[in-house]
């Protein structure tokens, strides 16, 4: 089948099975490998995308479902004014370890600050629940968040815990 | 050398002492007659790039371009190995650019991700290196200006001459360097700490900017021209054999272009495990395609190999008592009978997956009889010695990438996954294959962490002090060795802090792959140990703190009995004392069902001791704070990335007791599949973690595993404070059903 899919901006066309989960199309049809393969059950987040601006796992999406929706990857949030912060953000406190994890965690919490600008912790943890980072990196995850968000300081390691 | 470089019985002071060696040696190779000579794509103008070493090459703007010859797994050492050669190089950490070194042990010595090791093994190594570049630039500098270069000096990538006001970048002396005689490396001086200038700030890790962006990084994200995507079909359980597949339905469904089956070697550590390789055009038709698979399995050897079959085995081990003597000082058998007071306790963990995010995954090319190999691989030379043995493919013949890796833990020193993809790739020659895992696959095919049962006896005397202690260890092996990191540590406390003292073992045959994960056996031994210490403490009146301390005693080394790394029992004093203070750990909480808890262990060169703060209601248990006090040595080099590893390796413990790991098997079959049932931390449960350093005056050691095993029974003891109950089997079940 056919499918007209536009993802970042850019209508491309693949011929896929209807069935064929959405981050398949993304890493092996159009090499947008920034979207990463984590669990193929929807359990990990590793995988998520916007699709009209709500954060869902690609791997539990049929591209013959998705119609006319306009799809966002990691490789585009950096265009979004939230998607900028966040990077900045995760790139200030250096949240990552492996960094395998982290496109996905990006994608959620920007999908979080798209509704809630100004979350407070159980918000922060109920929102990010649903991504696993493997080395452990949810202090500075946490505090990345907070401050895209505006709402910490780099540095001030609010959400971490001191160091001495 | 022995690659098994984390097996129980390893001679870590040798292999530290080879690696330095190796290291020296492969530093002075790389410095030998540089020549001038052209480095496409290292940055800069390919035709103007000078090297000065395997290690270093110069631009005439000034940019550096330095090699990471290490597998970056996380650790984050392609950021803290370039840092060392940076600083004694003497420029600024924003002129510098890295390149990731392939395989290549001639140029790069050992290229390896495991036991923590990087730190100890490179860090007077890659100094030298950068420092013998600068003094190959200094002399440059001196013979143009015709001056002495000792009276120049460096500083951020120039050299300034006082005397004349002159200056000049390293660009510009970078050619005339390259055609000196570099100096002798182990003679080259070196900075003193206090001149550091890289080493010891908050460096970014290098490959950051470009994940944030979602760009290519990781093993799964290679691509090659014409490139085909596969998976691989093992038996379903550990131990089986192929007998025949019937392939012809696949071969007719979308997108698929091969089924190959694949009789492998029979050895599923360093050879070929038998399989059925679907090839496709996208993974997910190759993925799908499985399922249509008709496939005869030889699944006898697997007959018995089952939880509950171990299990029952262990019960009879212990209860037999015996076993086979691993260190026997004094006589604890006659002080326990005589000890005014005695504690038993048996305590039992499972097997545990490693589970790194990016699943098993490698690209191979087989063309003009050469293979060209892009691994995700934590231990890439012996994934080189097993292409050789399972398949005969010399590694002259290999050219190597190193990728970066979303994870390891020590899943990644086995290389199962790359000799499967060059089987694969050498049936069909000229098409670059990936071969990509299932989350499935990675959870039943693992090298896992392999459970283990203690029964442990201790003897106190009046006072409450202990003077006898026993460890039957029952674990896996073929009664003459143990099988892999399912070996006990011979210096295991209290051994050697307490006179009387028996440690023996039991083995228990096994087909299931096990392996080094995350702080190899110590992760297991801790929980174990510090536990049962905790009750013993306890039981004679003390806190665990105060029992380890007077365990301790004096400061003084404590040699290992099978050539580890002695133990300092000073440095074990100063983290105990400074997590007790800053943990406040005299105040007990005051809210009901709420506890704090300390263990301490020493592994892998580095010494931590933690509390963990935990409350349990209606059984589950919540970790409030976490104190961590750790010395790894005199120097942080990036405490950015060490925070990072300290409270990633307090999140992995916790995980592993609280959410429920455990890998069983049924006849050899894992039973296990996917997170939904292997479960890993998620950011809920992430404590605040509150990390205190002790600079201790020793050279630096690494700190991707040490932080670990304390953090588990710091954990289970908190438990028993906050409950009465006493946690002797992970993961932690306080539920009843």
């Amino acid at each position: 089948m056919a499918y007209r899919l536009n993802v970042n901006g850019v209508v491309h066309q693949v011929d896929v099975p209807p069935e064929m989960p959405l981050l398949w199309v993304l890493r092996d049809e159009l090499g947008l490998v920034g979207t990463k393969f984590g669990c193929g059950k929807g359990l990990c987040g590793a995988c998520t995308v916007h699709v009209d601006g709500a954060a869902q796992r690609s791997c539990q999406l049929p591209v013959g479902g998705l119609g006319q929706a306009k799809i966002h990857t990691i490789e585009h949030v950096g265009e979004t004014a939230i998607g900028a912060r966040l990077q900045q953000a995760w790139l200030q406190i250096d949240v990552m370890q492996c960094g395998y994890c982290q496109a996905g965690q990006i994608m959620t919490a920007c999908a979080l600050l798209g509704r809630t600008p100004k979350p407070d912790r159980d918000q922060i943890d109920s929102a990010m629940a649903g991504n696993i980072c493997r080395c452990g990196c949810y202090n500075r995850i946490r505090s990345a968040v907070r401050i895209a968000a505006g709402i910490e300081r780099a540095g001030s390691e609010e959400e971490s815990g001191r160091v001495a | 050398m022995s690659h098994d470089f984390l097996n129980a019985s390893f001679d870590r002071r040798a292999i530290l002492k080879a690696s330095l060696l190796a290291g020296g040696g492969l530093a002075l190779e790389a410095l030998i007659p540089a020549p001038v000579r052209a480095l496409g794509g290292v940055g800069g103008k390919p035709d103007t790039v000078v090297a000065l070493s395997a290690f270093v090459a110069v631009a005439p703007d000034g940019v550096v371009t330095i090699v990471a010859k290490n597998p970056e797994i996380g650790q984050g050492v392609k950021t803290s190995l370039p840092m060392m050669i940076a600083d004694e190089l003497d420029c600024a950490w924003s002129q510098v650019r890295i390149s990731q070194a392939d395989v290549d042990k001639h140029r790069y010595g050992e290229q390896v991700a495991g036991g923590s090791t990087a730190t100890p093994t490179n860090w007077l190594p890659m100094r030298r290196l950068g420092a013998a570049a600068r003094a190959m630039l200094l002399e440059a500098a001196a013979a143009k200006w015709e001056v002495s270069s000792g009276e120049l000096t460096t500083s951020k990538g120039r050299i300034f001459h006082a005397a004349s006001g002159r200056s000049l970048g390293y660009g510009q002396v970078a050619s005339a360097a390259a055609k000196l005689t570099p100096p002798e490396l182990t003679s080259v001086p070196l900075k003193d700490p206090p001149q550091f200038t890289i080493i010891g700030q908050r460096i970014v890790g290098v490959d950051s900017s470009r994940i944030v962006q979602g760009k290519p990084a990781f093993g799964i994200d290679t691509r090659q021209p014409g490139m085909l995507y596969a998976v691989y079909e093992v038996a379903p359980a550990h131990g089986g054999r192929l007998i025949k597949a019937d392939v012809e339905p696949v071969k007719r469904l979308p997108g698929i272009k091969h089924v190959l089956p694949i009789h492998g070697d029979g050895d599923p550590d360093k050879g070929l495990a038998d399989g059925v390789a679907i090839v496709a055009s996208n993974w997910w038709f190759a993925n799908q395609a499985r399922s249509k698979l008709v496939v005869e399995w030889d699944l006898s050897a697997s007959k018995g190999h089952s939880t509950s079959v171990y299990q029952a085995k262990a019960d009879a081990a212990i209860a037999a008592g015996g076993g086979d003597d691993l260190r026997r000082d004094g006589d604890a058998a006659a002080r326990l009978t005589t000890a005014a007071r005695q504690v038993a306790a048996r305590y039992d963990y499972p097997f545990i997956a490693h589970a790194p995010m990016e699943p098993q995954n490698c690209t191979a090319c087989y063309r003009d009889g050469r293979l060209e190999v892009w691994a995700p691989s934590q231990n890439p030379n012996e994934g080189l010695a097993s292409l050789e043995k399972a398949l005969g493919i010399a590694s002259e013949r290999v050219t190597l990438h190193l990728t970066r890796a979303g994870g390891g833990f020590g899943r990644r020193l086995l290389n199962d996954y790359m000799v499967q993809v060059a089987a694969i790739a050498r049936s069909i020659p000229g098409v670059p294959i990936q071969l990509l895992w299932s989350r499935e696959d990675d959870i039943r095919r693992d090298y896992y962490r392999p459970g283990g049962w203690h029964s442990f006896q201790a003897g106190l005397n009046a006072q409450g002090d202990l003077i006898a202690f026993t460890d039957h260890f029952v674990t896996f092996g073929d009664g003459k060795t143990t099988a892999r990191a399912a070996n006990f540590n011979l210096a295991l406390p209290p051994a050697g802090l307490v006179e009387h003292l028996h440690f023996t073992q039991t083995m228990l045959p096994t087909v299931i792959t096990t392996g080094w994960l995350r702080a190899p056996a110590s992760n297991a031994l801790a929980f174990a140990s510090q536990s049962f210490l905790d009750e013993v403490a306890i039981a004679g009146g003390k806190d665990l703190p105060a029992l380890m301390l007077s365990l301790l005693g004096e400061r003084r080394e404590i040699p290992a009995p099978d050539n580890r790394p002695a133990f300092d029992t000073g440095r074990a004093r100063d983290v105990i004392e400074r997590v007790v203070q800053s943990s406040s750990w005299t105040q007990k909480p005051t809210q009901s069902s709420r506890g704090k808890g300390f263990a301490f262990y020493f592994s892998h060169r580095g010494y931590f001791a933690e509390v963990v703060e935990a409350s349990v209601s209606a059984g589950d248990v919540a970790v409030h704070k976490v104190w961590v006090a750790g010395d790894v040595g005199s120097q942080l080099v990036n405490p950015m990335g060490a925070e990072n590893q300290v409270r990633g390796a307090v999140i992995d413990g916790l995980a592993q007791a609280l959410t429920g790991q455990a890998i069983e098997f049924i006849d050899g079959a894992v039973q296990q599949s996917n997170f939904h049932d292997f479960p890993l931390a998620r950011m809920p449960m992430a404590p605040e973690i509150e990390i205190a350093w002790v600079i201790s005056d020793k050279s630096p050691t690494g700190l991707g595993e040490p932080a670990l095993p304390p953090v588990i029974p710091a954990l289970t003891n908190a438990i028993f404070a906050a409950t009465g109950t006493r946690i002797r089997s992970l993961p932690v079940r306080l539920k009843t059903a």
